[in-house]
């Protein structure tokens, strides 16, 4: 893989683009008694990776591919960011996502300068942020669409560590139990983002969608989403 | 000095960041710097809080500022994180703030409660003030560390307190000016209207030597060594 050092760079959960607020869901799930260890903590991040891991590291991997096209970015992102806010029916999660996108984007402009930036929308969703800095970085849709499923079950995975007090050692070990699934939706995500955005997929978590509403609505918790 | 925004220091409002251990008295601080000054100087808040928007909620319920000029940031239970190695959040709060109300004076920027160790970034922030109280015990501001070393200000707040927790305000003062080689520290308590102007001062010399080009951010540094005696 070219460019492994900005791939390394960008997937840093130290990139300091605000990632750490916010536990992908987890903390609803674990509110909801759906995870309580660590066997259901995989569970739950393999579902992840599944749903929102794959249609994010899809849209991350066509917006990659558009932003190393030689024009029409601007249309380009913006029916990216469409279809992803059609295929995230909470308004919460899509919050969320705009929220990271724009803190991504205000980390990029300094990290990463780069004209193509400034063609995303002002909060543009995290996916098609993503997508969009993998490519000012010189990298490849394949390794954009990788960057968005590490961030979608390391993310996670860390905010168990402080909801759950699992043991930090099997918590990681359930990560790499996880590689091969990163591997196969990896390229699965590369083929979407190689095809047209109607054809995008996408999966649903619906169970998720109404627990992220409620989280969103507490006034008392650790993580933002 | 340029800033990561890339905006000129004397241009825009004075980002004033307010650190502390929890229920010293941040929130109560703002509040009262925010009645002090709201009829001289455009202002605004961010709070950030561990587990809920509290600080921003009470603030807002001071009645001391319209209530979209206080802004909540969630900080995921790592406050320190959010004002120090990550302000990419803060950072926007703060520039949506001096965009939406320009043009602003002053940004006032509370951290979540954290422990003695905890500072802002000076790309966060244009200055600092650390808050202690009387509560917390006399000795804490020997015990030093870079807030209470090396912040722009010191505030030892709640001195109406001291005689209820035998806490001598002078000694705590004497003690936290060597910790500081001198450098200013300010007894605050809001029932002291004297006080609670040389606070108000303060920050007017502060906007002042911003704007006249004096005054740039100065890092309190991370934690320096030491030793136990």
């Amino acid at each position: 893989m070219a460019n492994l050092a900005a791939l390394l760079l960008l997937a840093d959960s130290r990139l300091p683009a605000g990632g750490y607020a916010h536990s992908g869901g987890l903390e609803a799930a674990v509110a909801a008694g759906l995870v309580d260890d660590v066997a259901s903590l995989e569970h739950f991040l393999a579902g992840r990776a599944a749903t929102v891991g794959l249609l994010g590291a899809a849209v991350a991997a066509a917006a990659c591919r558009v932003t190393a096209a030689p024009q029409g970015h601007r249309a380009a992102f913006t029916a990216l960011d469409d279809a992803l806010d059609a295929r995230t029916p909470s308004p919460a999660q899509r919050n969320t996502s705009r929220q990271l996108g724009r803190q991504l984007v205000r980390v990029l402009g300094q990290v990463a300068p780069d004209p193509r930036l400034g063609e995303l929308a002002g909060q543009p969703h995290h996916a098609v942020a993503l997508g969009a800095g993998a490519a000012v970085l010189g990298l490849d849709a394949r390794a954009a669409a990788y960057a968005y499923l590490h961030e979608s079950v390391a993310g996670p995975a860390a905010a168990a560590i402080r909801l759950l007090a699992l043991d930090p050692f099997a918590t990681h070990a359930a990560l790499a139990r996880l590689r091969a699934r990163l591997d196969r939706l990896a390229s699965r995500a590369d083929e979407y983002g190689a095809g047209t955005v109607a054809d995008l997929p996408a999966p649903a978590a619906p169970l998720l969608d109404v627990y992220a509403e409620a989280h969103a609505a507490r006034t008392s918790r650790l993580f933002a989403s | 000095m340029n800033r990561s925004n890339g905006t000129s220091s004397s241009t825009r409002a004075l980002r004033l960041g307010v650190a502390g251990p929890v229920g010293t008295g941040k929130s109560s601080l703002i509040a009262t710097l925010c009645r002090a000054l709201a009829d001289e100087l455009a202002l605004a808040v961010v709070t950030n809080d561990i587990y809920t928007d509290e600080d921003a909620r009470f603030l807002r319920s001071t009645g001391v500022l319209p209530v979209e000029r206080i802004r909540a940031v969630e900080t995921g239970a790592c406050p320190h994180t959010a004002i120090r190695d990550d302000i990419t959040m803060n950072l926007i709060a703060v520039e949506d703030l001096e965009q939406g109300f320009a043009p602003l004076d002053l940004v006032l920027i509370e951290s979540g409660g954290d422990n003695l160790t905890a500072t802002f970034s000076p790309a966060l922030i244009d200055a600092q003030l650390f808050v202690l109280d009387v509560a917390g015990g006399g000795d804490v501001a020997r015990k030093g560390g870079p807030g209470i070393a090396r912040a722009d200000l010191l505030v030892i707040n709640k001195t109406d307190l001291a005689p209820y927790v035998e806490v001598d305000v002078e000694r705590m003062v004497a003690d936290a000016t060597a910790a500081r080689h001198g450098a200013r520290v300010l007894a605050l308590s809001r029932h002291e209207p004297a006080s609670v102007r040389a606070l108000a001062d303060w920050v007017r010399e502060l906007r002042g030597a911003q704007l006249a080009g004096r005054h740039g951010p100065v890092d309190p540094g991370a934690p320096a060594p030491h030793v136990h005696r």
